[in-house]
């Protein structure tokens, strides 16, 4: 066997030419998609869906502008602009149209919009009305749902207003025999079957919509030897030779299979890129990059048709190109997925189907590519078991070191069994990879629906307080008067009731979705790279991959621990505050002020109505209105008696500090939303399974949640993923981690997430890769399922010198040892900073 | 492990875990109360006297001190098993001086060492050599401090001359299984290439002992003086400067030490 390579690559200086050319401007919305898909639609009209979606995909790469960027070597873009992007009106629309105004100046990944785009969108947008997957899935819901979502107790905003995304497909099978041998695939099943078959109708139309598929991504890359040729005519040397050689390689993938490890590159870029055309669904995820990849890659070396530089620097080429993809989301959307991401998750090294470790060349590669681009994209990950080589570790932790917060470490020891319960074989949960964030399923057979949703768990537990009513309206079950209760197991239960109530509406909204997208938007190309839907001919939509799930994502688990655990103290315990104090404490924000985040976009919402409705709205009634909003208007003997109680629950012990009485407590109230899922099925087949993370969501949805018993304020954001509330774990990384640990990682088999803040400092000389990877290593043993580094900026310790309440538990190194930053006198901390500055470390 | 070791009680101020340069691996340092020396620069004012005391951290009163049993103490290292298996890492007894409370250490490193725990102490080494004697079975690593050779001087800085220490030194170098000196780097006190020349030349005379580390001053402990209501009498004194770090690291080198800058 050959020996693995893993010595660092030097970056070709054509990768930061690249990188800036995609960043020069603010990215744009384009409407050419849009346009070709209505056109396409209106022919189609009274054709079965999936040939409809099939013939409006051929159209679209028929006609869609294509470009050569300057100095690529991987070619293929859905948008002219660097970072530009298409829309997607069949799954929504109106959102955009709202938007058109302030998309360019919102906070959360703005967009510029051109008056002309504008202009082609509304003449477009009216034909999509009643037509989109939104508007069908709505049709589709329970009341008790719409009034659920309504009032934010949890959100399936991903999959209502966008394509579902979410897959890893057989990038292998492609590079392997080429949209062409699918194609054949698809005409050898369709061979078989009979007329007479009950379901032949459909199964024949769908692989019908296959070949069709396939044809058009056969022709779309053929455009692009065009360009190329046109281009190289008016090239002279070096470049001149790489267009021309672009120009080969189109001509071969992705129709046919890869020759050699450039053409496996360029071939699977339009894979990537064109799923990403043909829906808007994102976390379309390269999964095992490293191990589809390697045999053209080695095969190349044996030959000598390749050197170790060119192949990094495709391979950097790649890692650049993931950033040109781009999506626009709605505005509250783009708040919960912020950085514009497209979480195409790749994933390297860990165990093959058989259960050997499989790191190799390449997989040492992505890590320089990260460490060369440092952009967000691909969201990189490792895989890591007992069987993972140190050093292995080492680099990735030295990437982890650089701060862009990648990689992500995942435990093949909670990961593999925890599929298995789920069905998987045994060897399809050893090859496993991540989707997204942090989801994990076996690729180019599941179709997991992991971002199902955000459900918010303290959102339950304010309708405990409030018997079931928010905003006036009986939204959830009555659960009793909260200040009747005379245990906390009378309590915890209704919680549980409370929780139990709305899990049912997220799965009665989810599957509305679920049916909408089958019946609107089923997706031939991707479909066709997914097992078994040749087979069953039957789209992914439908129930075509082998595994099928549903994985709404809770979140807020610390904060309902440490909220459960203060009751439980404070008032059945030590009874030292009564449930009707509590009530109000809670009511009134515990005598604090509104969140003046908060309070602005309150005062923005009440003045728009009211010139909504008619009144004029001078500068001063705005500011009136502020003040109004966000003051509290409690007494000082009131504001006295909730301090008091602030204090009382700072003194209790919190989730995150490796209290085994804390911790256990927190174990069981996750499974308040882990285990009730598990009793439900979707509409293709597959069951529900729970993920504990939030993306970036813990902060606009904790924008739309009341106090929460544990200290939390009004409107303040919920902590994120299994990871303690900011600020509470004081105990250090190993306490938290510790903490976490005691969660049950495996009923949570869509995937938690475990986030981590520490200075590079921490990380610093070979002793502190050493101990970081210890300490991966360490919550590992305890089965800990995923872990991730914010390894935090200088700019960021100037941020906790000013709120130091939020960065309690960010670690620095100061003289010799690591310590909490907060926790350091001024002076010292101004000193580390000044070192990071001077980056000494 | 029999109950008696877990009962024996003694006084710390803080227990740090998730500490990395402090010997070996992932560690967790037990911080004890009450030391023989006064250093002028320490950085840790609260662990020099024995009784409990109050400090003002950032404004706000704060108990130092507390009497605990090995028992606790052992409970809280070992929740961190999982990373010291990763790291070789373990305990470190730092302080204030753990030799001054020795049945509660040793009773400590016991329990630890019979737990499979890497086991090092930071210490002065001031302290009768029986005493000593009975840490070098359950000490792994022995960090301990040579401030100055001139006898005069470390007493004018530290409050005790150093003859006993140095004395100390070659019975531990002797006797433990692995000993490594630090020396804090102090500007004016002991900070010429001279005098660390000095405490390089005795480290390198030690039986077995060829690692030096030089820990430059910082003014860490400033605020706590404050804290406890003592002045600072280091002033205005800076940390020494990276360059002149260097030029003492090459000083040791030339006695054939492995030296480094930081613990």
């Amino acid at each position: 066997m050959r020996t693995v390579y893993t010595e660092k690559i030097d970056k070709s200086p054509r990768i930061a030419a690249l990188i800036e050319h995609l960043f020069a401007n603010m990215p744009e919305i384009e409407a050419d998609r849009a346009v070709l898909l209505t056109e396409s639609y209106r022919k189609t009209e009274g054709l079965p869906i999936i040939i409809r979606r099939a013939k409006a995909f051929a159209h679209i790469l028929e006609n869609l502008p294509i470009t050569i960027r300057p100095l690529e070597l991987i070619v293929g873009s859905n948008s002219k602009a660097p970072r530009g992007c298409q829309v997607f009106p069949e799954y929504s629309y109106t959102w955009l149209q709202d938007e058109f105004d302030t998309v360019a100046t919102r906070s959360a990944d703005p967009f510029y919009i051109s008056e002309e785009t504008k202009e082609t969108l509304r003449k477009v947008y009216p034909y999509w009305k009643g037509k989109t997957t939104s508007e069908l899935a709505t049709a589709y819901m329970a009341p008790e749902a719409l009034a659920a979502i309504d009032h934010n107790i949890f959100t399936p905003g991903n999959y209502f207003y966008n394509g579902i995304g979410h897959v890893t497909v057989d990038y292998g099978k492609v590079l392997k025999i080429g949209f062409k041998g699918i194609e054949q695939e698809a005409r050898d099943a369709m061979a078989k079957l009979k007329c007479s078959d009950q379901d032949y109708a459909k199964r024949h139309q769908f692989l019908e919509a296959v070949i069709i598929s396939c044809e058009a991504v056969c022709k779309y890359a053929a455009r692009y030897v065009e360009l190329a040729l046109n281009e190289a005519a008016k090239e002279n040397g070096a470049r001149k030779e790489e267009l021309l050689k672009i120009a080969e390689n189109c001509k071969r993938v992705p129709a046919l299979g890869a020759t050699s490890f450039y053409e496996a590159c360029q071939s699977f870029w339009f894979v990537q890129m064109l799923l990403q055309t043909e829906s808007s669904g994102h976390s379309i995820s390269p999964g095992r990059f490293d191990q589809y990849m390697y045999p053209y890659f080695e095969a190349d070396l044996d030959k000598g048709a390749i050197t170790r530089e060119f192949a990094q620097e495709l391979i950097d080429c790649i890692w650049v190109k993931l950033n040109d993809l781009n999506k626009v989301r709605d505005a509250a959307s783009a708040e919960g997925f912020a950085g514009y991401s497209l979480f195409q998750n790749l994933i390297v090294g860990g165990q093959d189907s058989s259960g050997r470790d499989v790191t190799n060349d390449i997989s040492y590669m992505c890590m320089n590519a990260t460490m060369h681009v440092s952009l967000p994209q691909p969201s990189f990950s490792v895989r890591v078991w007992n069987g993972t080589p140190h050093e292995f570790m080492l680099r990735a932790a030295e990437v982890t070191r650089t701060g862009v917060g990648l990689p992500a470490y995942y435990n093949d020891e909670v990961i593999i069994p925890s599929l298995q319960s789920r069905g998987l074989t045994l060897e399809d949960a050893r090859d496993y990879n991540i989707i997204g964030c942090v989801e994990p399923q076996k690729a180019a057979k599941t179709d997991g629906w992991h971002d199902a949703a955000f459900f918010n768990m303290c959102r339950p537990l304010e309708l405990v307080f409030s018997n079931g009513v928010d905003c006036g309206v009986q939204l959830g079950p009555k659960t009793g008067d909260v200040s009747e209760m005379k245990s906390f197991e009378e309590f915890y239960e209704a919680y549980k009731t409370q929780m139990n109530y709305f899990i049912e509406l997220l799965v009665n909204a989810d599957n509305a979705i679920d049916l909408a997208h089958a019946d609107l938007c089923p997706l031939p190309f991707q479909s066709s790279m997914v097992e078994d839907c040749i087979g069953r001919g039957k789209s992914l939509q439908e129930g075509g991959a082998i595994y099928n799930f549903t994985g709404p994502q809770g979140f807020g688990i610390a904060n309902m621990a440490d909220a459960l655990y203060a009751i439980k103290k404070l008032v059945f315990e030590e009874k030292s505050v009564s449930m009707k104090d509590f009530k109000e404490a809670l009511e009134n924000n515990y005598g604090k002020d509104m969140d003046p985040k908060q309070a602005e976009k309150l005062t923005t919402q009440v003045a728009k109505r009211l010139v909504e409705n008619g009144k004029t709205i001078t500068a001063e009634d705005v500011k009136n209105i502020y003040e109004t909003v966000s003051r509290n208007n409690c007494n000082a003997e009131q504001k006295a008696r909730y301090e008091a109680l602030l204090d009382k629950i700072a003194e209790l012990p919190k989730f995150g500090n490796d209290i085994p009485e804390v911790d256990s407590f927190a174990r069981d109230v996750a499974y308040t939303y882990t285990r009730p899922l598990l009793n439900y099925r979707n509409p293709r087949g597959g069951q529900y399974q729970a993920g504990l993370y939030p993306v970036s969501a813990n902060v606009p949805l904790g924008a739309q949640t009341g106090a929460t018993p544990d200290g939390r304020l009004a409107n303040t954001p919920v902590a994120d993923g299994v990871s303690p509330a900011a600020g509470r774990d004081i105990k250090g990384p190993t306490a938290a981690a510790n903490s976490v640990s005691k969660l049950d990682h495996y009923i949570a088999s869509n995937g938690t997430l475990f986030n981590m803040k520490f200075h590079p400092s921490a990380l610093a000389g070979a002793g502190g890769l050493e101990s970081f990877v210890a300490l991966v290593r360490g919550y590992f043993d305890q089965k800990g399922s995923h872990m991730q580094f914010n390894v935090v900026s200088r700019e960021t310790l100037r941020d906790a010198q000013k709120n130091p309440e939020k960065y309690k538990s960010l670690v620095v190194r100061v003289a010799g040892y690591s310590a909490l930053f907060t926790t350091l006198s001024r002076s010292l901390q101004d000193d580390i900073i000044n070192r990071t500055e001077q980056g000494e470390f | 492990m029999n109950d008696k070791i877990l009962s024996v009680s003694g006084r710390i101020f803080d227990i740090q875990r998730f500490s990395t340069h402090d010997g070996p691996g992932i560690r967790t340092i037990v911080f004890l109360k009450g030391c023989p020396l006064r250093c002028r620069w320490c950085c840790n004012p609260e662990s020099q006297v024995y009784e409990i005391q109050e400090m003002l951290q950032k404004g706000k009163p704060k108990i130092i001190g507390r009497d605990v049993n090995v028992g606790e103490v052992l409970e809280e290292v070992l929740r961190d098993r999982p990373y010291y298996r990763r790291s070789g890492g373990g305990i470190t007894l730092s302080g204030g001086e753990c030799l001054w409370q020795p049945d509660f250490s040793v009773a400590l490193l016991t329990a630890c060492k019979e737990n499979g725990l890497n086991t090092a102490i930071e210490t002065t080494a001031f302290a009768e050599k029986e005493v000593i004697e009975r840490f070098i079975p359950v000490v792994d690593l022995f960090l301990m401090d040579i401030k100055h050779t001139n006898s005069q001087k470390h007493e004018e800085f530290t409050t005790r001359p150093n003859e006993k220490i140095l004395e100390n030194a070659r019975f531990i170098a002797s006797r433990a299984k692995k000993l490594i000196i630090r020396v804090p780097v102090i500007p004016g006190v002991n900070d010429s290439e001279e005098e660390i020349g000095n405490i390089a030349r005795f480290t390198a005379s030690l039986p077995g002992v060829n690692e030096i580390h030089l820990l430059p001053y910082h003014q860490m402990g400033r605020d706590k003086y404050e804290g406890l209501g003592r002045p600072y009498l280091m002033g205005d004194v800076s940390s020494p400067s990276a360059e002149k770090m260097q030029t003492l690291l090459k000083v040791c080198e030339q006695h054939g030490l492995i030296t480094r800058i930081g613990g």
